[in-house]
């Protein structure tokens, strides 16, 4: 049995969130300016969070590393954002929506979250269009939708494929709106790198000024963090050059149960590794693979160029074996299937890729067609390629794009920690062991204009937090904490570099705890990982010094966290002995090579509390399937 | 690898800090060109971080072109040679072998440089601050599709919106004006229905908050609209020319 509390509403699906808000107790609008709110990050999640809540009167304060709110990862989201809006009249509804993301999911996460998820994200396109976010609209005037891997109906709301940069855009002007009236206070340059605990509860966090390298402290009542997801503990990555773990790692340390760390998506249409100096992957909208091929030869090490192989010589396995999916399968499986054919020697002229093809449909539509509705991605590939994807194919493969895990939540979205709060990318709550296309940015802008605005309120009234002063022993404690890490680090001396390091770290996690794992390679990763952190300690190059803009020793903190989280990543993949989602164990899979949940066993949510360095205690939530029934996800 | 290797010399901007008188400095470095021009940096400061020299400090997030954060004036050019892309997108194949490459950072009185090719933006946030958004709260909105956009309209202002505030324009500028940047904003909402209730006031404080972060006027040379990375028309400045025009006229608020 689990032991850990999800707080999930009595009654029907449909009716736990609305009664919920009914419950919950409320602060008066006099009151709540009394009350001082800490938000760490400016993506979706912690922009609409910090705008909302200061609209309601809170104090807030809210922190970002980058020069700008406006530069958050969330701005590079291309597809778009699900709502179950049914304008397209194709038969959509919450239900629909909710049990799509539960199967989506693998049944791995939690169906109350999911039910809440599904039934605000009709809010958050009103918001936005209200916000003036320019969605990209019919004839008529009214809203367009496209569809998107692993559903059946137009649900996908979009702006070309700038859909995340409008959205940010938008929760960036509902900051600045609250920015200009002083109800939020916005630091920018500033890196969370400790979050303050005291009688077990979240009362402040730790930053360096990444322009000074000065330490500072910040109470409040609460502290919110949504920082996003920790997909570059690869180092390669779709994730920009900056996302990292750091805050929501060192709140793991202080206490903070994480959950599903080993639920990693790998995005199935990427542009392939040209070579050791490559600094991060680039996706490509999975829109395309609602008019592209994927295919690579029949025969081994063909070195042919593509345009030279025929038809008949052509595997097209997505829509050999998903007849009924075909290149729009899910995610997880699309990947899968890319590794299995390059790892059977087929790969794309003897690369790490395989063909994403457009001639049939340039054939059928006619080009200007196809320009019209994918040129500009087409011209990214171009000016990162130098090849031209109107005459020969694509080469794409799977990189790892998105963390389903995170920090655990309760259905408050506060952590076990009272006090802390988890929003979007950070938290692990809604996607289960696979998030389908155009989920993210629906999670991100609910946590933050329409969940936390109504919990956090609950939990200042119910549990009356007070502040505490900053010169308090504890915060001075960690403050203190945080300047002798800086120093170990400089005062290493050795001889190899941070991204050195890094790019060793990643190779171990994308060849062992990437798209397959077994047992074996993941206790050799856990091995390796644990040698390569002994190494780093003993062997650092750090350049620079503590004072003013040093990036060298912004990475090496944030490859210090990757060096533990990894390993965990391996542990709870070991511990995992069934194949869900985006988590492929190879001992675990059927005649055909598809994954094989253990439902038995495994129907549980896997949150670690830190011990020790190496060293983890398994809680676990149990997960109870009431009104999406358990049972294997078949896209054939 | 190595026959699609480039040896080329990099004279690149060192700077302390912002009250430090900076210098270009010479490195000789072999790329392949399949590399971005930021990844030829990551490289060069791996090796100069493995010799214990200081790296070259730069900004980039996304290296997609989307998130605005990167920005090097290459050869004289903010973003580099090629028209719309951002420096990220920027590979080295566009370079022969044997080439020099200048690199410096955004010039500007209202971009204060930080440290080599670092600079201080916030002055954009301020102007955004100042007008860049339309007053609605979160909840108790209308439907989305009960605020019905022709399809032309939503396009264009998707064109404006589509601005990635890097300031690539206000480095092209010989007056480092903000008109493009600021413009475009202006025009997202004064095109859209819901931009319409504020759209005289916040021309104002927009256009009042970009002269007082000390960027410059315009003079109509248009190298903004040639170097953005997004293709930002200037069709926008004429739009916003009119709405500021009108917004005078008729404004009460005389001091200012």
């Amino acid at each position: 049995m689990g032991d850990l509390k999800s707080f999930i509403p009595e009654g029907n699906i449909s009716d736990k969130w609305t009664n919920h808000k009914f419950n919950m107790k409320l602060i008066n609008p006099a009151n709540k300016r009394k009350y001082k709110l800490i938000v760490v990050g400016t993506g979706l999640a912690g922009a609409s969070a910090a705008a909302t809540l200061g609209q309601l009167g809170y104090e807030v304060e809210a922190f970002t590393f980058h020069d700008s709110a406006r530069r958050a990862h969330s701005i590079a989201a291309q597809g778009g954002i699900n709502a179950s809006k049914n304008y397209q009249n194709d038969g959509d509804s919450v239900f629909r929506l909710f049990y799509d993301t539960v199967k989506g999911g693998d049944f791995r996460s939690r169906e109350a979250n999911v039910h809440r998820l599904a039934e605000v994200s009709e809010s958050i396109i009103d918001q936005c269009v209200a916000q003036g976010v320019p969605f990209a609209r019919d004839y008529g005037g009214l809203l367009d939708n496209r569809s998107f891997g692993g559903a059946q109906v137009s649900r996908t709301f979009y702006a070309k494929g700038q859909t995340g940069q409008q959205l940010l855009l938008g929760a960036y002007s509902a900051l600045n709106k609250e920015v200009a009236k002083g109800t939020v206070k916005l630091y920018s340059r500033k890196e969370m790198v400790d979050l303050v605990v005291i009688d077990g509860k979240a009362r402040g966090i730790i930053v360096r000024d990444l322009e000074t390298g000065a330490i500072e402290k910040y109470s409040a009542h609460a502290v919110i963090i949504a920082t996003g997801g920790y997909g570059n503990v690869f180092f390669l990555s779709t994730n920009a050059m900056n996302s990292n773990a750091t805050a929501s790692w060192r709140a793991h340390k202080r206490g903070a149960y994480f959950g599903n760390p080993c639920f990693t998506q790998i995005h199935p249409t990427c542009l392939p590794v040209h070579g050791e100096g490559q600094s991060k992957l680039t996706l490509m909208s999975e829109s395309l693979r609602n008019d592209g091929r994927i295919w690579v030869s029949k025969t081994k090490g063909d070195m042919r160029s593509p345009d030279q192989i025929p038809e008949e010589e052509r595997d097209y396995y997505l829509e050999r074996k998903y007849p009924s999916f075909g290149n729009l399968s899910p995610r997880d499986i699309s990947s899968r299937s890319a590794k299995e054919v390059v790892d059977d020697g087929r790969g794309a002229q003897g690369q790490e890729a395989v063909y994403l093809d457009f001639k049939d449909a340039i054939n059928r539509l006619g080009k200007h067609a196809i320009e019209e509705k994918y040129g500009n991605l087409f011209e990214i590939y171009e000016t990162i390629t130098g090849e031209n994807p109107y005459k020969l194919p694509m080469k794409i493969y799977p990189a790892p794009h998105y963390t389903m895990g995170g920090l655990w939540v309760d259905y408050n979205l506060m952590s076990n920690l009272p006090g802390l709060f988890v929003l979007g990318e950070a938290n692990f709550s809604d996607h289960g062991a696979n998030r389908l296309g155009a989920s993210a940015l629906m999670q991100g802008l609910a946590d933050g204009y329409f969940v936390i605005p109504y919990t956090i309120g609950n939990y200042l009234a119910e549990d009356k937090p007070e502040l505490l002063p900053t010169d308090h022993e504890e915060f001075s404690k960690h403050e203190k904490e945080f300047d002798e890490l800086v120093d170990k680090l400089m005062s290493i001396n050795g001889k190899t570099t941070v991204d050195t390091f890094h790019k060793k770290l990643g190779r171990i996690m994308w060849n062992k705890v990437g798209m397959a794992r077994n047992e074996k390679g993941l206790n050799e990763a856990i091995k390796e990982i644990s040698e390569l952190r002994e190494e780093f300690w003993k062997d650092l190059k750090l350049v620079g010094t503590k004072d003013g803009v040093n990036q060298t020793l912004e990475r090496a903190g944030r490859v210090v966290d990757y060096l533990e989280l990894g390993e965990l990543m391996a542990v709870d993949a070991l511990d995992r002995n069934e194949s869900c989602g985006a988590h492929f164990r190879e001992e675990y899979q059927t005649g055909e090579g598809e994954a094989k949940r253990n439902d038995e066993d495994y129907t549980y949510v896997s949150a670690w509390e830190f011990k020790d360095l190496g060293r983890w205690e398994l809680h676990k939530e149990d997960l109870d399937f009431e009104y999406v029934k358990l049972a294997t996800r078949s896209y054939k | 690898m190595d026959e699609k290797n480039l040896n080329l010399t990099l004279k690149i901007w060192r700077q302390a800090g912002p009250t430090s008188v900076g210098s270009f400095q010479d490195f000789k470095v072999s790329v392949s060109e399949d590399s971005s021009i930021l990844e030829m940096i990551d490289d060069l400061n791996n090796e100069l971080e493995g010799d214990g020299k200081e790296p070259v400090t730069f900004e980039s997030d996304c290296r997609e072109g989307i998130c605005g954060t990167c920005g090097l004036v290459i050869n004289g050019q903010p973003h580099g040679p090629i028209p719309k892309i951002a420096t990220c997108q920027l590979h080295m194949r566009n370079f022969k072998n044997g080439d020099t490459i200048w690199i410096e950072p955004f010039r500007a009185k209202a971009f204060p440089i930080i440290k080599d090719l670092m600079v201080d933006r916030s002055g954009f946030d301020r102007i955004m601050e100042s007008g860049g958004y339309v007053s609605v709260n979160t909840g108790g909105v209308p439907d989305a599709n009960e605020i019905p956009i022709s399809k032309d309209v939503a396009a264009e202002a998707f064109d404006a919106a589509a601005c990635i505030g890097c300031g690539a324009c206000v480095a092209a500028c010989k007056n480092a004006s903000a008109m493009l940047f600021v413009s475009a904003k202006v025009s997202q909402f004064s095109l859209l229905p819901q931009g319409q209730p504020e759209r005289y006031d916040r021309v104002q404080k927009m256009v009042m908050k970009m002269d007082e972060m000390g960027f410059g006027s315009c003079t109509n040379t248009y190298a903004c609209e040639a170097e953005c990375p997004k293709g930002i028309s200037i069709k926008n400045i004429a739009r916003m020319n009119r709405d500021y025009i009108k917004a005078r006229a008729t404004s009460e608020n005389l001091e200012v």
